[in-house]
């Protein structure tokens, strides 16, 4: 029994030991690629790029591509990359961007707190920092700028839309996301404004199914199997619409252009723009991922000594209508 | 005389049934059941009628809570019995229900996130991801088992990891099966009124009792998680049996996995099957059995699934706002979990017995 016992605590420390190696060698290895990127420099801007995990969602991967197509040699630039969903991880990762001396920083901030040392450290630096997609609790100074999605007008612009329908009556199946997320706050908060304002709007439901499809058909389903009579839903992203609708078909209830249900969706997935194009769908609200244009002009700009005019620049994004959409829509807006 | 033997006898049931096990998750689906039978019948109402694409289809509320059971009680099954003989809980089954559903897509759809075609029958893409997560379960197994790492430890690994591998799988992209055949095995097959998750929650449940009945899978399982060194010293080799539980868990986990992509014939990779590890081993609890391992009742457990998923949709037919479903849940896990405690139903029975046998001799007296 002993002896058993012993070896198992040889094979634990071999095991151990074997995974020190390995974190060893795998810490080798990016500290080896910063220094790489610290010593070549041929006239290029150097730029770190802190962002999300790039599998965290289509939203995520658009935006990853989008910045990985424009930081290149081609354009001009020297870019390292860095990924976590870990606000400790990133803040890091800044600090050793900081020391290899880049250019500019460009975060995408995990979570909004904890950063300010962080940015002081770069503006002693002498090193700009823009935010992209998520902003930070951090005084103004402390960044040249921060392109962000405006959650609140993409709710506000959907809700519009929604109005101007015309119907007689809104019963509305609102669908939220991961409560207390800037997408949900924004979206939810345009919808609440309007159904508070108008006698004829009520809300039949409003649930969270946290952004998954599948909460999302059982919430529908439960309105159904109650009885209850409505005509919109209001999904807070394209997933969530997608769920509501399979619990729709599964009734026979018709929806879309011509359809006793309006369907409404957000993040303009390319799927869903198939959707509306075929008319099943009848509203879908953009996300904008693609950032990177408006941070490479900022850096032109800043590179001949302009200075942005606005600290916080709202990136512009559309509502699509199953009337209007096209098929060179759904290519060049679909994610 | 013959009245309080009669009285006897029947307080002796009661007491038996509130020792067994299975009493408490049925306890809870009585409550649920009472509840909203009092509150609004019309949700015990089943109807039939054809969807919109022509075929006829069941719904309800209770259609609902065992369609949408089915991989909950599919998991509550590996994990039974992955608790019983390594006495902790694998926290993976989620992620691993995202590599698993992105295998059976990947394979499907090859290179191409969107085929007009599958590139391999659906079967084929089934058995591979059957193997890859048995391979996964066996990775979790090694480590339980050979090198005594903590199950909850041991499979955080995969927990972190897995959905960054689920999206590494399919090279980032979401893919979509047109195909409307692939779609049967989550929704319904044409012609046949009730949802196709609760044949196949049903076959695995039948499954697993013919396991236990005529293999020593079950008797070795509660050995080894009662006492390895005693199970050791009969035959019985506990390293292999607890590294088994976890390779039937990988099983377990690529038949749930199917079931979730065929739903939506697509994936999320971060919010397929969201926490479900933790229901899975809440339905554990329910059930009754010791989280610390050793005896275990498969059916209370397969219950505990059935009365999670009960809750959930009573939740949803109350309209609770979203804000307060959580605690909600939360009250009524608590108190299911207190009262499904082994030791306060030890406690709550002698009670029961006491209060029982002074009325008794009250009466004789």
């Amino acid at each position: 029994m002993a002896s058993e016992k012993n070896k198992g605590e040889v094979k634990m420390k071999k095991l151990l030991l074997s995974l020190l190696v390995m974190l060893l060698a795998v810490t080798t290895v990016f500290a080896g690629g910063a220094a790489e990127a610290a010593e070549e420099d041929g006239g290029l801007i150097r730029v770190g790029i802190i962002n999300n995990d790039p599998n965290e969602s289509g939203y995520r991967t658009a935006n990853d591509n989008d910045m990985k197509a424009m930081f290149t040699e081609e354009n001009g630039y020297d870019a390292s990359f860095f990924y976590s969903l870990r606000n400790d991880e990133q803040i890091a990762a800044a600090q050793n961007f900081i020391q290899n001396e880049v250019d500019y920083l460009l975060i995408s901030a995990a979570g909004t707190a904890g950063w300010d040392s962080v940015l002081q450290d770069a503006q002693n630096a002498g090193i700009y920092v823009i935010l992209f997609d998520r902003t930070i609790d951090a005084d103004e100074s402390l960044y040249v700028a921060s392109i962000v999605s405006d959650m609140a007008l993409e709710g506000e612009t959907a809700v519009n839309w929604l109005a101007s329908q015309g119907l007689d009556e809104y019963n509305i199946i609102h669908i939220q996301g991961v409560m207390g997320s800037a997408a949900q706050i924004g979206r939810t908060g345009a919808l609440d404004e309007m159904v508070a304002a108008n006698d004829n709007w009520n809300l039949v439901t409003q649930q969270t199914a946290e952004w998954n499809a599948e909460t999302a058909q059982q919430i529908v389903q439960s309105v159904i199997d109650a009885g209850t009579p409505f005509n919109v839903i209001y999904a807070e992203n394209d997933d969530m619409a997608r769920g509501a609708v399979a619990a729709l078909d599964r009734a026979n209830i018709s929806h879309g252009v011509d359809g006793d249900v309006i369907i409404m969706g957000f993040d303009t997935n390319k799927w869903a723009l198939e959707e509306l194009l075929a008319g099943r769908w009848n509203y879908d609200g953009q996300c904008n991922p693609f950032q990177a244009a408006y941070i490479d002009e900022i850096i032109k700009n800043l590179e001949q000594g302009i200075q942005p005019t606005e600290k916080v620049i709202y990136l512009e994004e559309r509502g699509f209508d199953a009337a209007t959409i096209t098929a060179e829509d759904v290519e060049k807006y679909g994610i | 005389m013959k009245e309080i033997a009669n009285k006897k006898s029947g307080l002796k049931t009661a007491t038996q049934l509130m020792r067994k096990q299975i009493f408490i998750p049925i306890a809870a689906l009585l409550i649920l059941v009472l509840f909203n039978l009092i509150a609004d019948p019309s949700f015990f109402q089943i109807n039939y009628a054809k969807n919109s694409a022509g075929d006829p289809v069941l719904s309800g509320y209770l259609i609902t809570i065992l369609d949408n059971a089915s991989e909950l009680a599919i998991l509550a099954i590996g994990m039974t019995l992955v608790t019983a003989a390594s006495g902790g809980q694998d926290i993976s089954v989620g992620a691993a229900i995202a590599i698993s559903g992105s295998v059976v897509l990947r394979v499907l759809c090859g290179d191409n996130p969107r085929p007009e075609e599958m590139q391999a029958s659906i079967l084929t893409a089934f058995l591979v991801s059957c193997l890859v997560s048995m391979l996964f379960g066996a990775f979790n197994g090694t480590l339980v088992a050979y090198f005594n790492i903590q199950p909850m430890i041991a499979t955080l690994i995969l927990y972190t990891a897995g959905r960054s591998i689920a999206a590494w799988i399919n090279n980032n992209r979401l893919p979509i099966i047109s195909d409307p055949v692939f779609g049967y095995f989550g929704t319904f097959i044409p012609g046949i009124p009730i949802p196709t998750p609760i044949f196949i929650a049903a076959a695995c449940m039948i499954i697993i009792a013919l396991v236990l009945k005529f293999t020593t899978l079950g008797l070795y399982t509660q050995a080894v998680g009662i006492n390895p060194n005693s199970a050791k010293l009969n035959g019985i080799n506990p390293q292999l049996i607890k590294f088994i539980t976890y390779v039937i868990m990988g099983l377990c986990v690529a038949v749930a996995g199917f079931i979730k992509v065929t739903r939506f014939s697509t994936i999320n990779y971060s919010v397929v099957a969201a926490d479900i590890e933790m229901d899975a081993i809440l339905a554990v609890a329910l059930g009754g059995n010791a989280l610390s391992g050793g005896r275990f009742s498969m059916v209370s457990s397969i219950l505990g699934a059935y009365v999670i998923q009960f809750l959930t949709t009573t939740l949803f037919k109350f309209n609770v706002s979203s804000s307060a479903l959580p605690a909600y849940k939360a009250i009524v896990v608590i108190v299911l979990v207190i009262i499904s405690a082994p030791t306060v139903r030890e406690k709550l029975s002698k009670f029961w017995k006491r209060i029982q046998t002074s009325r008794i001799r009250k009466e004789a007296a």
